[in-house]
């Protein structure tokens, strides 16, 4: 039902993820283009506004965190967003109340409320083992009634038996009646369809509603609804009280902006969704699965998600100070691969990223794995204070050493440490840099707290950067690193392309970098 | 067909608008909220879009349509009933084409309506809207009871058969439907029937299965005559969103869609879903349905739906 809306979502954050910086420029297309695509799936006009109104706010303002790219912060936002207006929690039916439990259908003529009520009773007896009667109160739809009853007969529940010239209110007070004299755990109440403008119809429903006291009334719509579903949705719920919605015909290609509209109108949760014409059509509606899948972006939510969690603002502006004054030495480094291990390590970081298989190959050829990383851990490991906090010292002998302690080679060693000075070397220039081009950079690493750079100080680093910004327009990219596999894409994650610029206080990858 | 006036004598006109009315009101009050002295500059076009976007002609409509009325009086000051006036006239532009009578071809002996849409979307009802109509132009009027598939589909049928007069062939549930339309086509023959109208089962657009079927029906009566079904008519439920596009196409290109009609306008939904179908396919729309009564049904007229839709009457 949503595919086409999640395509349309992911396409436009798509192109938002690899942005290190977000000018209000970009926040307001990009909100253009989520406005565009949600009233294209139907999606109520008012809520489409509310919806854009708070992504712009919290895209805008300063909910950055260190480490996570804006474009990604942003996905997260929409997912967020998603989430409020569907509801986090799966809501089914509730039976708890005195039995009979009455659970009454309302909603628009041809919204699919006689097969949805078939189709519940028929969870509710074989799911359940609840012993259920259905009653068709439709006196108005030529054979309404009847449809009913053979349905009955298809799914083996009972319908109250008809009888011509009743009221819908009278059909209601039978069915209530015969379900307490027949020992009935529930009773099912059709209504017939009806449109909100019709004065006597609506009132009509209303009296039903006093008459039997539902403890469900359950708003049967269609998710093909357009810009109606407000209208209707808000109507039912004024005159008779919704306590939630079944969405219909969700196996449809409809966009299902309906949904989204509906429960963001009334507050009701969707509790079902009918998925097909069979009997056993009929599904829980998981508001959250539905949003990750609108959004086909789960994966960078939960990067996101486990960024905020795992870093140490201390740590990370206690780095910033030293890098500031280019006293970046391997313990620095060594907290830096920490937080990356902890992070689910390079693999877990590339399998959280959408579109990440191809280039896992591409590492896989290229020799970058775990290993580097745990290798390059235990060679700091292996050394002692002193060496960790003057590298310089480190001769062959003690190489050797240090290869024999951690079971690595001393080229490996060599390429650590190379690894390092070049990153130490850069980040004393921007932390001399002072007032110049690269003065903003270590905060762009997430690693100064002071947030994300304008955009006017983005663009005019990136006049006075040769190329343009390193790493493809990624902040926090040390533009040369040793140990680089040449044949690796400029969109390498985490350099050019989908991770995290400011990796935990690390411009990119330890052991491999943008291709020059 | 005489569309002037209907049997309970009421005129067609004062039946569309009737409908429409609380629709329009609701539009036009948006409209006179945002224009009244106002000047026509960007933030009013932008909100009358909007406007145009709640009454689900989508996004692209809307705003050609915005467009449209923005040019050449880009930051004059208008007055309500301008606006109104302008909305109506943009929308009958591009509505007017495709407002066209049901016509019944004489030398279809009978002549074939195949009516199809998806669930629920007014059918049947429609159906049996049309027999009366026909009947009272006095046509011989035959429906095939063709939705073996949903409970009591037939039963309901066979109520507005009674309602209207008109003769029914019908099968049993489950039967197969084209087997059903097939022999509908034969007895409407031989009883010399003017018309033979074919109610469908229900089928959403992207199920190949059931579409697949509908073919089946199609082909199955082009063996007795091959230039039935001379008429395709798509149901569309006024509350569509922009699913109708999708609609209109699937069903086109199984079943040969020759024209639209658009139910439930007595509720609060637009329709405007029909100036983006006009705009795209070009397909006649040939009746609305104003309600759940046997009169219920108003030929389409352009310049009155418009101007219906922008509150004028
Ligand atoms: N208010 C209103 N209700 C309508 C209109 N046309 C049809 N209906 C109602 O819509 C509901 C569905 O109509 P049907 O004619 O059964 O629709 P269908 O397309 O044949 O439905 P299926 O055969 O189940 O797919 C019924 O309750 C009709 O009374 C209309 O113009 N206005
Ligand atoms: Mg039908």
């Amino acid at each position: 039902m949503f595919d086409n809306l999640s395509e349309k979502l992911s396409g436009i954050l798509d192109r938002l993820t690899g942005r290190g910086a977000l000018s209000a420029a970009d926040v307001d297309a990009a909100s253009r283009e989520v406005r565009r695509a949600l009233l294209e799936a139907d999606v109520a006009l008012e809520v489409v506004r509310g919806f854009v109104e708070k992504l712009r706010e919290r895209a805008v303002g300063v909910e950055i965190i260190k480490s996570v790219k804006p474009g990604q912060m942003v996905v997260k936002i929409v997912h967020d967003e998603l989430v409020a207006m569907l509801g986090a929690n799966a809501e089914p039916i509730d039976l708890n109340a005195p039995a009979p439990v009455p659970i009454m259908m309302v909603g628009l003529q041809g919204s699919g409320k006689t097969t949805t009520t078939a189709k519940i009773a028929k969870r509710l007896t074989e799911q359940m083992r609840r012993k259920v009667l259905m009653a068709s109160l439709d006196t108005r739809r030529p054979a309404a009634m009847e449809q009913l009853a053979v349905l009955g007969q298809q799914v083996g529940v009972d319908t109250l038996p008809i009888v011509a010239g009743q009221s819908p209110v009278q059909i209601a007070r039978r069915a209530i009646e015969a379900g307490r004299f027949g020992g009935y755990d529930a009773v099912l109440l059709d209504t017939a369809g009806r449109i909100t403008l019709d004065e006597a119809m609506m009132a009509e429903a209303a009296d039903v509603e006093r008459a039997a006291n539902p403890h469900e009334v359950l708003l049967v719509a269609d998710a093909l609804t357009g810009q109606d579903a407000v209208n209707l949705a808000r109507a039912f719920n004024e005159r008779v009280g919704l306590t939630g919605i079944v969405l219909t015909r969700v196996d449809g290609d409809g966009r299902g902006g309906a949904a989204l509209s509906m429960r963001a109108v009334t507050g009701k949760p969707i509790k079902l969704i009918g998925t097909g014409e069979k009997m056993d059509a009929l599904e829980d509606f998981h508001p959250a699965r539905i949003a990750d899948r609108i959004l086909g972006m789960g994966d960078i939510v939960s990067l996101v998600e486990r960024a905020a969690a795992t870093i140490d603002a201390e740590k990370t502006a206690r780095t910033a100070e030293r890098m500031r004054k280019g006293a970046f030495d391997l313990n620095d480094l060594r907290e830096q691969l920490g937080q990356m291990q902890r992070m689910g390590g390079i693999g877990g970081l590339m399998g959280m990223l959408p579109g990440i298989a191809k280039m896992k190959n591409q590492l896989a050829t290229a020799n970058v794995n775990e290993n580097m990383l745990k290798h390059q851990v235990a060679i700091i490991d292996s050394m002692t204070p002193k060496e960790r906090r003057n590298p310089d010292i480190l001769k062959a002998s003690r190489k050797k050493r240090i290869a024999a302690g951690s079971g690595t080679k001393v080229e490996e060693i060599n390429k650590l440490l190379k690894m390092h000075r070049t990153m130490a070397d850069m980040m004393k220039a921007i932390g001399s840099g002072k007032r110049g081009p690269l003065a903003g950079l270590a905060n762009m690493m997430g690693l100064g707290g002071g947030g994300m750079p304008s955009p006017e100080e983005m663009a005019k680093l990136a006049e006075k950067m040769p190329g343009g910004l390193p790493g493809g327009g990624a902040p926090g990219l040390p533009p040369a690193m040793p140990g680089l596999p040449p044949q690796l894409p400029g969109g390498l994650p985490g350099l050019g392309g989908k991770l995290p610029g400011g990796l935990p206080g690390l411009g990119g990858f330890p052991g491999f970098g943008k291709k020059k | 067909m005489d569309d002037s006036t209907n049997a309970t004598g009421k005129n067609w006109w004062q039946r569309l608008t009737g409908g429409l009315r609380r629709t329009s009101a609701s539009i036009s009050g948006a409209i006179a909220d945002l224009v009244t002295k106002r000047k026509l500059d960007e933030a009013t076009i932008e909100e009358l879009e909007e406007v145009l976007i709640r009454a689900d002609l989508g996004i692209d409509t809307a705003g050609r349509v915005a467009a449209a009325i923005a040019e050449g009086r880009y930051n004059k000051t208008v007055t309500e009933d301008e606006v109104k006036d302008i909305l109506a006239t943009e929308v009958e532009k591009i509505l007017a084409p495709v407002a066209a009578p049901l016509t019944i071809a004489p030398d279809a002996h009978p002549f074939v309506i195949l009516v199809v849409g998806v669930n629920g979307s007014g059918k049947t009802t429609t159906i049996g809207k049309l027999a009366a109509r026909l009947a009272r132009e006095g046509r011989k009027v035959t429906l095939v009871a063709g939705d073996t598939f949903r409970a009591a589909a037939t039963e309901q049928l066979k109520i507005w058969s009674q309602r209207t007069g008109a003769s029914i062939v019908a099968g049993t549930q489950g039967a197969d439907a084209a087997g059903l339309a097939y022999t509908g086509l034969e007895q409407a023959r031989e009883q010399g029937a003017d018309v033979l109208i074919v109610d469908t089962a229900g089928r959403l657009q992207n199920k190949a299965g059931l579409m697949s079927e509908l073919d089946k029906i199609v082909r199955v009566m082009k063996k007795l005559d091959t230039t039935a079904p001379h008429a395709v008519l798509l149901v569309l439920d006024a509350t569509v969103g922009q699913n109708a596009i999708s609609q209109v196409t699937e069903f086109q290109k199984t079943a040969g869609v020759t024209g639209l009609v658009m139910t439930k306008l007595d509720g609060t939904a637009r329709g405007g879903i029909l100036v983006a179908l006009a705009a795209k396919y070009r397909l006649p729309v040939h009746f609305i349905g104003v309600g759940e009564g046997v009169d219920d049904l108003a030929p389409f007229a352009a310049r009155d739906f418009a101007r219906a839709i922008a509150g004028l009457n």
